[in-house]
């Protein structure tokens, strides 16, 4: 193999070169990514990075220098070609090229899918005041319009990131309700009880939480300094999100957090076989041996994890997989994910069958610490930690062995 | 000298955290005392929660391991390294011998942001570079 190219210069990218270099691929690298960013962390931009003194609000500034997953010292190393601000639009028939937007493109021996997701979008016109949070630049966005004076802000969407975005807010002072379709937050992701539990947060912690509505639309109004706002903006700012049970919330500010959707489009018209997701095998190869897909965008045995520590713990299996040309090894990682909301650290690990029961295990929810396992058929295949990391990590290791046991 | 606990307080495999600042974690490693800083050198965690096996500890938030006796990570996320602090045993009570603070990071100043974007980011030549300075510092003048 002399060339590999990775495309997304993201978590999972940047971890694919990294294994690349550290499996002993010493052939041509080239790094292929849509945002004119070298690699940075998401998690923070939902959490500290909004919460940040505003002193640090200049672009570059105090605020940003902790979201480089990367720096100098291993750009030398890694020895790529970053093709930054460029998006790969194709691949052809046999991935022997990833086909570039500038008209160029790189003749390649193995490629390395790395595109993620991007946020989900509510249909209709897009009013200034109206958010996603998905990139640095969503996030800038974000907090230049929390930065000026209180505001009325409208998180639609009451999962990981809205949960988060509204704990940042709140935390800035201003005025938030989120909006949720389903009777209880986080109800696919935890079940009803900790989804209890984490509604309990957001009133604890100042957030008017609306559940079991949809939204049927936003308001808004010719804005005096439409001008101002970018051009992907439709004229006019936000005044409203009206739900569907006909209630008119009003606010300045609102940020759509409705999850993310697989960004795959670039693979049409290929023989990759693309099912919410990059389809793979458990060694994350896909339908064609000398592609491999990692991170959020791939559906690695039938699952696809949009987790922070998936995407940097795929790319070591992958990239060995990609290098023997066959399946040689396959994933065994537990599921894991964390979240910060309202000064409370969430951990969670393993899988949760539908119909699993919880047991606190240590401490106790209105203490706001605690352990609690789910359990189904008579196993602990999950575990849930608020502020209770030892507890956490044993239970963790355990979940972990016996999965790796039973592979 | 920090005072920390007696001895007989801090069994093996158990580790404690001191409200200093920053504050620091004191770890007993089947027998060895080890301190360091407590907060994780990648991102906002607390080490004196973390996994102990041997002289390695493991963040609780991304499993990050520390070499207690270096402070050096022994795998990412974390890249730079926690600092050690001396231990000594008086009287049967564990005390911590603060290190130095290191030298407080400031952000590279616009006009040595130039030198840092690396010569093999290439391709989108301009692109990269305005990447690069807008996580290391510069960027707002473009
Ligand atoms: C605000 C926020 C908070 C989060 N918090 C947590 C958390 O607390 N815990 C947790 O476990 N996880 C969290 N996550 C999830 C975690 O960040 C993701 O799982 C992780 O970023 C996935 O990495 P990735 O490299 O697969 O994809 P991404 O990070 O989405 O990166 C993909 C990259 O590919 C680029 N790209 C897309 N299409 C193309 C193309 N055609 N050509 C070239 N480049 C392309 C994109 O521009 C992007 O830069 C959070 C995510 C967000 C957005
Ligand atoms: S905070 Fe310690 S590894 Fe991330």
């Amino acid at each position: 193999m002399n060339t590999v190219t990775v495309v997304g210069a993201s978590l999972a990218g940047l971890y694919a070169a990294r294994e690349l270099r550290a499996q002993g691929f010493d052939g041509r690298l080239v790094i292929v990514g849509a945002e004119p960013h070298l690699p940075y962390d998401r998690p923070p931009l939902s959490k500290d990075f909004l919460t940040s003194d505003p002193s640090n609000l200049l672009v570059g500034g105090a605020a940003e220098a902790p979201l480089a997953l990367t720096d100098t010292e291993e750009i030398g190393e890694l020895a790529a070609e970053w093709l930054l601000g460029v998006h790969a639009t194709g691949l052809d028939q046999h991935a022997r090229a990833v086909l570039l937007d500038d008209g160029r493109s790189v003749v390649t021996d193995g490629v390395v899918v790395a595109t993620g997701a991007s946020a989900r979008r509510l249909p209709g016109p897009w009013p200034a005041g109206v958010h996603t949070l998905r990139t640095l630049d969503d996030a800038r966005a974000l907090r230049a319009d929390l930065a000026q004076g209180t505001r009325r802000v409208v998180v639609i969407g009451g999962g990981f990131i809205g949960a988060e975005t509204a704990s940042s807010c709140v935390a800035l002072g201003h005025d938030v309700t989120v909006v949720e379709a389903a009777p209880l937050p986080l109800l696919p992701q935890l079940g009803p009880d900790m989804g209890a539990f984490c509604a309990d947060l957001h009133r604890r912690g100042g957030t008017r939480l609306l559940t079991g509505t949809g939204v049927a639309g936003l308001h808004r109004v010719a804005s005096p300094h439409s001008h101002s706002h970018s051009h992907s903006h439709s004229p006019g700012h936000v005044t409203a999100v009206e739900l569907s049970d006909g209630r008119l919330l009003p606010a300045d500010v609102v940020v759509v957090g409705i999850g993310a959707a697989p960004n795959t489009a670039w693979l049409a018209g290929t023989s990759l076989a693309v099912r919410d997701g990059v389809v793979c095998d458990d060694g994350c190869v896909t339908s064609l041996p000398n592609v491999v897909a990692v991170g959020d965008v791939a559906r690695v045995g039938g699952v696809r994890a949009e987790h922070w520590t998936s995407a940097t713990e795929l790319p070591r299996v992958a990239v060995r997989n990609l290098l023997a040309a066959r399946t040689v090894e396959t994933v065994t990682a537990l599921p894991y994910f964390w979240s910060d909301q309202y000064g409370s650290r969430i951990q969670f690990a393993g899988h949760r069958p539908a119909d699993a029961t919880v047991r606190i295990e240590e401490g106790s929810p209105d203490d706001g610490s605690f352990l609690a396992v789910y359990e189904h058929a008579g196993r602990v295949t999950a575990a849930l930690a608020v502020d209770c990391p030892r507890p956490f990590m044993k239970v963790r290791r355990e979940l972990r062995a016996r999965q790796v046991a039973a592979v | 000298m920090i005072p920390v606990c007696r001895l007989e307080d801090l069994p093996a495999g158990e580790s404690v955290r001191l409200d200093t600042t920053p504050p620091v974690a004191v770890f007993n490693a089947d027998g060895a005392l080890y301190a360091v800083d407590d907060t994780c050198s990648h991102q906002d965690a607390s080490l004196s929660e973390g996994w102990l096996e041997g002289c390695l500890v493991e963040c609780p938030l991304h499993a990050a391991t520390f070499d207690l006796r270096t402070g050096q990570p022994t795998c990412l996320p974390a890249r730079r390294p926690v600092r050690t602090h001396r231990v000594s045993v008086v009287d049967g009570t564990i005390h911590v011998h603060l290190t130095e603070p290191a030298a407080v990071p400031v952000p590279v100043p616009a006009s040595a942001t130039s030198a840092i974007v690396p010569a093999g980011v290439s391709g989108a030549g301009s692109l990269s570079a305005t990447a690069h300075s807008t996580l290391t510092g510069e960027g707002s003048a473009a």
